[in-house]
């Protein structure tokens, strides 16, 4: 419902401004050329994304993303102290982390999910390693964010990869953040 | 750059290890390119939806008071003013984001500052309050705990990190 509440107060805030300061006959046409200029971005990032999930579907049948997913086990129970204590979780959670490495976000949510149903056991309220979890989820460590990178070459980058080092040092930074402010808050934060 | 050889490294050495492990390389890409032309097409709804309005948001010169009243919390953080539809667009929806973030990155042009500052944020972090509600919705949890600040604080590090490394490495 979160959506429904953010377009029409999109929408209403444009009807509001355009009558207010007379640019009501612009909005109008805006709407349509907005429209149109999905279709365009659409049309200019379909085929990346395409090839990309093509690629990413080589990772998973030759067994690669099995591979990543492996070697991520044993780093990850630094991370999860409890994991390793729950059947299938460790499993479940590095399945989730590889995946959202690799970009495959269809591959990466029902694995998260498994994990966080998993890690919660019988309470109701998040304990820390489910904290950890959404954390790790909500700031992305991705290899190649092939989407954004489609949408550079579309509009005419002269190298839609250049980014990619500002991309991996941005997202190291931001989950560092986020897992040193979860650290913090557990102590202050009981259940 | 050097690192122009990432991604022909990764295409490359994906289908030689695939070949090497007696993968039928070709037909997985071409299945996988039918299911990301599902993607394509799950996404052009809101994509369509969110553009519209967003459109209309500026044509009526709200996102320009939006900006304006922003700016100095922005011009404070480091983060260009234009930038202030997609970091609040950013966590609460995906697509939105990428709505806001591709307009930005064409009317500014994808090497420019803003353009380039919008496709890094765009590509570190993620939906967080989607997110959120997805894992614990699915694991029926009803008390969240610290989960939410913390996320936040990586979604806010996140967007001021994105435009830092952008002036670092490019200007």
């Amino acid at each position: 419902m979160a959506m429904a509440w953010i377009w029409t107060i999109m929408v209403l805030v444009s009807l509001v401004f355009g009558v207010i300061n007379g640019t009501i006959d612009a909005v109008g046409t805006a709407a349509l050329e907005g429209a149109k200029s999905a279709v365009t971005l659409c049309l200019g990032i379909g085929g990346a994304i395409c090839l990309w999930s093509g690629i990413m579907e080589v990772m998973r049948c030759s067994g690669l993303v099995a591979g990543l997913t492996r070697f991520l086990r044993h780093p990850l129970t630094a991370l999860f102290p409890t994991a390793a204590k729950k059947p299938g979780a460790l499993d479940a959670l590095s399945l989730n982390v590889s995946a959202n490495f690799l970009g495959l976000g269809n591959a990466a949510t029902p694995a998260g999910i498994r994990a966080a149903t998993l890690l919660k056991g019988e309470a109701q309220w998040a304990n820390d390693d489910l904290c950890t979890l959404v954390v790790l989820n909500t700031a992305s460590i991705q290899l190649i964010p092939a989407t954004v990178c489609a949408v550079r070459a579309a509009a005419g980058a002269k190298n839609a990869f250049d980014i990619l080092p500002a991309v991996w040092v941005t997202s190291i930074l931001s989950v560092a953040a986020g897992l040193l402010t979860a650290r913090f808050l557990r102590r202050i934060w009981r259940h | 750059m050097s690192f122009g050889i990432i991604v022909p490294l990764i295409i490359a050495g994906t289908a030689a290890v695939a070949l090497m492990r007696k993968t039928d390389v070709y037909s997985s890409l071409t299945s996988g390119i039918g299911d990301g032309l599902r993607v394509v097409l799950r996404i052009f709804p809101a994509l369509v939806a969110l553009l519209s309005a967003y459109a209309m948001l500026r044509a009526s010169g709200a996102l320009d008071a939006l900006t304006h009243a922003l700016s100095p919390v922005f011009a404070f953080l480091g983060v260009p003013p234009e930038m202030a539809g997609l970091v609040l667009i950013r966590p609460l929806s995906g697509s939105g984001a990428l709505a806001v973030g591709s307009d930005l990155i064409n009317t500014h042009g994808p090497d420019s500052m803003i353009g380039r500052a919008s496709a890094i944020m765009l590509g570190s972090t993620e939906t967080t309050f989607y997110t959120i509600a997805v894992y614990f919705g699915a694991a029926k949890i009803k008390r969240t705990r610290y989960a939410i600040p913390a996320a936040l604080t990586a979604e806010f590090i996140g967007i001021v990190a994105a435009c830092a490394i952008t002036k670092l490495l490019f200007y």
